[in-house]
């Protein structure tokens, strides 16, 4: 089975910058994968390189087995983008922006599918405005229409829900999801680290044209920053075992070190050992953000 | 083949929902100059024996729409998709660059056409004109809006915003068109200037344009076809090998 994006050694150099310096990645057909990092770290560009917008100064580029630049129309058929720029085109109402999206792709017949996704991204009573009356989250759906009126078996979202209001996000990533698990590939770059914490099985995270970090989310998780317990005891002064493990306090809580989840029942057994009552008591796990943030300031995960 | 068709059927759309701006101006336009330079002129100027002033600035003017108008077209057509950015709808596609060249163009020469038709309708309520060679009228109307509608893509790509594009309109093609023989016949000018209009490729396409009008011209039909085919061919080259280069459109 070809692998849905292969990336080797891609570098992109323009005249002031150097916006990838060696890019090596692998993303398998079915993975929901983020692509992470903070501005100018050069995750607009990759997805350029990949959709064939821009050409890489050196290395390959691959989509389902196609190198994008040898092989471009087939490595095109096989990849959907949803740019990260509201664009659109005013002269045409949104049916036949997607009715010329088809025909471009080579299909004639498309307009089953089109009501299909005009319905599940919520625009189905605006198909005959014009896109230019449409507003800034519809837009950016139709956006994602447009790229999907192929269904193509990699789909690139580039900062798709920019602007878009909480329902029609959740609205929007169940239908991403659905195409997820009907076997699409989903890459995808944003600045929400909540959504790709609970979206994507994989993240790379890019620094100045570099891959930084590469793994499994909850491997990311776990291996960045460790668990929190905070723990609210009886009595001001906490028993003396507990004292290595503090890390800090706020107010009366106490935040603890805890690893290893297993840990716990000993932790307990200490206290009630030591007759220490427990008012309160919750577990903080890190989140991606914090990796995100370690990993920028230049910790290897 | 489905892409190229929906690309053309795009580009046509695209003006032809702006019909105002983009047909109905333009012979307006035509139609001022053709009142005004016939009211001056008709009594005072007869260019070949038994042609009118009027009748003869038709074919003129007819060509010089034609050209102004598939220039405009393919030119303004990409430089908004560049500026607004919708241009990656078509960037995205696998569509091969002879699709890509191909559509823009054919759009470009029926814009200019059908302006050249509008301007011919208009035009024949205020004066007749023969029509002796028809065969020469369409050989040079889609010969040259073919050139013009290959250096309006050129022009498109290369811009990076309006003002590159009014540069390329107000210093090469009004001059181009202007110096050519639009409103006379150019054994009117003193030699210099006759010279000059003999390596201007525009002045063939206007002579041989109006050739076919009234069968006589300024020089052979066929020498002016000898010019303008190489210059298709010669700009069609240079389109389709700044569009495979991705220049200006793929980083």
């Amino acid at each position: 089975m070809a692998t849905a994006v292969r990336l080797r050694g891609v570098e992109k150099r323009y005249a002031r910058t150097h916006a990838l310096r060696g890019i090596d990645l692998d993303i398998e057909q079915g993975e929901f994968f983020a692509l992470l990092g903070p501005n100018g770290a050069g995750k607009t560009t990759l997805i350029s390189i990949l959709a064939g917008l821009a050409r890489a100064s050196a290395g390959q580029v691959q989509v389902m087995g196609h190198d994008v630049a040898r092989d471009y129309r087939t490595a095109r058929r096989a990849l959907g983008v949803v740019p990260q720029e509201l664009v659109y085109d005013p002269f045409f109402t949104a049916r036949e922006a997607l009715r010329f999206q088809s025909g471009y792709f080579g299909l004639r017949h498309n307009d089953a599918w089109i009501d299909e996704l005009l319905h599940h991204l919520g625009l189905a009573d605006k198909a005959d405005t014009y896109t230019r009356h449409l507003s800034g989250g519809m837009k950016r759906r139709l956006l994602v229409a447009q790229a999907l009126v192929h269904k193509p078996p990699v789909i690139v979202l580039d900062e798709p829900t920019a602007g878009v209001d909480v329902e029609l996000r959740q609205s929007l990533w169940g239908f991403i999801r659905r195409l997820n698990a009907q076997g699409h590939t989903i890459v995808l770059t944003t600045h929400y680290l909540e959504e790709a914490e609970t979206l994507c099985q994989r993240v790379a995270m890019l620094k100045d044209g570099r891959v930084v970090a590469l793994d499994r989310t909850e491997d990311l998780l776990r291996s960045c920053a460790e668990r929190v317990l905070v723990l609210e005891l009886d009595g001001d002064t906490p028993p003396d075992f507990l004292l290595p493990r503090i890390r800090g306090r706020e107010g009366r809580r106490l935040l603890l070190a805890l690893p290893d989840l297993a840990d716990l029942e000993g932790l307990l057994a200490g206290l009630r050992a030591a007759g220490v009552g427990v008012r309160d008591m919750s577990l903080r796990q890190a989140d991606l953000e914090t990796v995100f943030l370690r990993v920028m300031q230049g910790a290897r995960p | 083949m489905t892409g190229f068709l929906t690309l053309l059927r795009k580009e046509l759309l695209r003006f032809w929902k702006v019909l105002t701006q983009t047909v109905a101006a333009p012979v307006l336009t035509a139609l001022l100059y053709l009142l005004i330079f016939s009211h001056v002129l008709e009594a005072h100027v007869q260019v070949y024996p038994g042609v009118g002033y009027t009748a003869f600035l038709m074919p003129g003017l007819i060509m010089m729409s034609v050209l102004q108008n598939a220039f405009a077209n393919a030119s303004s057509s990409l430089i908004q998709s560049k500026i607004t950015g919708n241009i990656v709808f078509v960037l995205l596609p696998p569509l091969s660059h002879l699709e890509f060249f191909l559509a823009y163009l054919i759009a470009a020469m029926v814009r200019g056409l059908v302006v050249g038709v509008g301007v011919l309708l208009v035009g024949l309520l205020f004066t007749s004109v023969e029509m002796r060679h028809p065969g020469w009228i369409l050989a040079f109307a889609l010969a040259s809006s073919a050139v013009f509608g290959c250096i309006g893509i050129i022009a498109g790509i290369w811009s990076d915003k309006f003002d590159h594009l009014a540069g390329v309109q107000n210093f090469v093609i009004m001059p181009l068109t202007f110096l050519s023989g639009v409103f006379y016949s150019i054994h009117s000018l003193p030699p210099f200037w006759q010279a000059v209009s003999h390596v201007n490729p525009v002045f063939y396409m206007i002579d041989g344009f109006r050739y076919g009008f009234f069968g006589q011209g300024d020089v052979d039909p066929w020498l002016g076809l000898v010019v303008v085919t190489p210059c298709v061919l010669l700009l069609a080259l240079a389109t389709l090998w700044l569009l495979r280069s991705g220049y200006k459109l793929r980083h």
